[in-house]
């Protein structure tokens, strides 16, 4: 392996970041756009204004507050569900293990569809109404498959003989895992609720099927955008989301890195 | 740790020492309620939908006819409109799938092999912060870039290339009135929605190689090339196959990018939705669920050779 990247190689690169990073652009440029209606290029002129007309609608703030309660609740049972069947399966081997493994691939395997027409049969057929729990249980479920790939990837990591040592030195199960485990899976914790709040907040195919009368702000976008008229303050709503969650993203990024670094993760010269 | 550890008595080292000596409990304790979760909510509704593939509408009545049949699925195998949508759906799912490796592949290496500190960092944010936009208006910006008047056809015009655009857009099949409306327009949206999804398992499973395997390889006269084919590539699969589990799943479920991008023809996603929806046939709306079920599950016993399950 040469220390450096061939020119082919380079270009390749820098080429698919920014076929991914191109519409960002534009959706940046078409939030001060003077035409709402059509999109042409270039945009006839520049505004401000349309910032001024989104954080005025009451009905995005709502959209959005219904999107962080969802997704902090359906992040919350994430973690908790997804660490302790991590653990299991870190730990033990059981009968019917592979038939869990399959049942923790299904939810992000399958299309999203199916868990929300699934879903939205079930709950019709039970007769319940669909409600903020409704669009939680559909989010929760597959935030806690990422939690648990996050974590159960961590374990592997973590070294036994840390366990063991603590074991030895008269810690109980608790007290090892408060001040050994815990510690050690933290950052793994952190990204793979960071990852599944993201889901959660952007999730729209799901959530269509199990929100029932309820706006989240994906949804609150899909209704906007489907409009002809005001179009560029779905573009400011997604820059100021993009810019508010940009930070907490950073720090996790940091974070998890530097908890690759202190395992030893494969790194050497 | 600071902390003095108590002497062995106290509820918690009792409940403690009952795991210690009994781990069958630890294990039934965690693993319960997850699995109660994921076997009744999840799997539960997921078999409700498939018992509803095997009841049928009343042609007469409308009415919903809880009665085992296999009319649904004959009338989905049999009627060749219904077949079409199978088939335009999968081949979309496999060129996306494919075009996503292409493009994620240089990146993650990239970021794998020539990266680190705050550089890696930065590649990484790059990389992910599509995934924070709004998935939605990432979706409607593909639109207005590929639309008539949109960024592209400004390009290909001041570069004086607009034939070129005109020639891919009379392409059959894969053209149409504009790039918006086009089934390329939609691959390319597609490819560019899903790309962060192949990037990140890829990049994971390249970063785990050992760096030292790579100097070996090369120790022992190995040119690039070939390290990169016996070394790099086989321990590579697996991310690349993990994430085509997500490009291939996704593409094959998605019902909001057929209905914003491309040509009017339908998908199975939108298929599902409508017949559910407004169509109210839900009998119909399940068989075609069934379709991703039976192909993802072929697809996950052919990747779990490559050790995708690791991967993901």
């Amino acid at each position: 392996m040469k220390a450096k990247p061939s020119l082919a190689l380079r270009i390749a690169a820098i080429a698919g970041i920014a076929f991914l990073h191109f519409p960002l652009l534009i959706i940046l440029l078409y939030a001060f756009t003077t035409e709402d209606r059509t999109y042409q290029f270039p945009p006839p002129g520049l505004t401000l204004k349309w910032f001024g007309v989104a954080f005025a609608r009451q009905d995005m703030w709502a959209a959005l507050g219904l999107s962080l309660r969802v997704a902090l609740v359906a992040t919350a049972v994430a973690l908790v569900l997804g660490t302790m069947v991590a653990g299991a399966m870190y730990r033990f081997n059981f009968l019917g293990k592979d038939v869990v493994t399959l049942s923790l691939i299904l939810p992000i395997a399958l299309p999203g569809i199916l868990t929300g027409i699934a879903l939205l049969t079930t709950i019709n057929r039970l007769g319940l109404e669909p409600s903020f729990w409704t669009i939680v249980i559909g989010h929760a479920t597959f935030c806690m498959v990422t939690v648990y790939n996050n974590v159960v990837a961590r374990f592997r990591r973590l070294t036994p003989s840390q366990i063991e040592a603590s074991m030895d030195l008269g810690a109980d199960g608790f007290q090892t895992f408060r001040y050994v485990i815990l510690p050690g899976i933290a950052t793994a914790l952190l990204a793979g609720g960071m990852l599944a709040f993201a889901l959660s907040f952007d999730e729209v195919i799901v959530t269509t099927f199990t929100a029932g009368q309820d706006k989240t702000l994906p949804i609150w976008f899909l209704s906007e955008l489907f409009k002809p008229r005001e179009r560029p303050v779905t573009n400011v709503v997604a820059i100021f989301v993009t810019a508010v969650t940009f930070v907490p993203i950073l720090l996790a990024q940091r974070l998890t890195q530097s908890g690759e670094e202190l395992h030893g993760g494969g790194k050497t010269t | 740790m600071t902390q003095t550890l108590r002497p062995p008595r106290g509820l918690w080292r009792r409940v403690s020492d009952l795991f210690y000596l009994h781990p069958g409990l630890l294990l039934f304790l965690l693993l319960v309620p997850p699995m109660l979760w994921m076997g009744i909510i999840y799997l539960g509704s997921l078999f409700n939908l498939l018992l509803y593939s095997f009841y049928s509408i009343n042609g007469f009545t409308g009415q919903l006819e809880y009665r085992f049949t296999l009319d649904t699925f004959k009338t989905l195998l049999t009627t060749p409109a219904n077949t079409d949508i199978v088939i335009r759906t999968v081949l979309m799912a496999l060129a996306v799938t494919l075009a996503c490796g292409l493009i994620a592949f240089p990146i993650a290496f990239y970021m794998a092999f020539y990266t680190r500190g705050n550089t890696r960092t930065l590649w990484y944010m790059l990389v992910l912060l599509p995934l924070w936009s709004s998935y939605l208006v990432r979706v409607y910006a593909g639109r207005l870039i590929l639309a008539q008047e949109g960024v592209v056809s400004w390009f290909f015009a001041q570069l004086h290339l607009s034939w070129l655009l005109d020639a891919i857009l009379k392409t059959p099949v894969l053209g149409g009135p504009s790039l918006a409306s086009s089934y390329f327009g939609m691959f390319v949206v597609f490819t560019y929605i899903w790309l962060p999804y192949m990037i990140l398992p890829l990049l994971a499973s390249l970063e785990r190689v050992p760096k030292s395997l790579i100097q070996a390889s090369a120790d022992l006269g190995a040119r690039p090339g070939q390290t990169f084919r016996r070394v790099i590539w086989p321990l590579a699969v697996p991310g690349v196959a993990a994430g085509s589990i997500f490009t291939f799943s996704l593409t094959l479920g998605d019902y909001i990018i057929p209905q914003v991008v491309g040509q009017p023809g339908f998908f199975i996603g939108q298929m599902v939705y409508i017949q559910q929806g407004t169509a109210g046939n839900i009998p119909l709306a399940a068989a075609f669920s069934v379709v991703p079920i039976v192909v993802i599950t072929l697809y996950l016993l052919l990747v779990r050779r490559l050790g995708a399950f690791d991967a993901l």
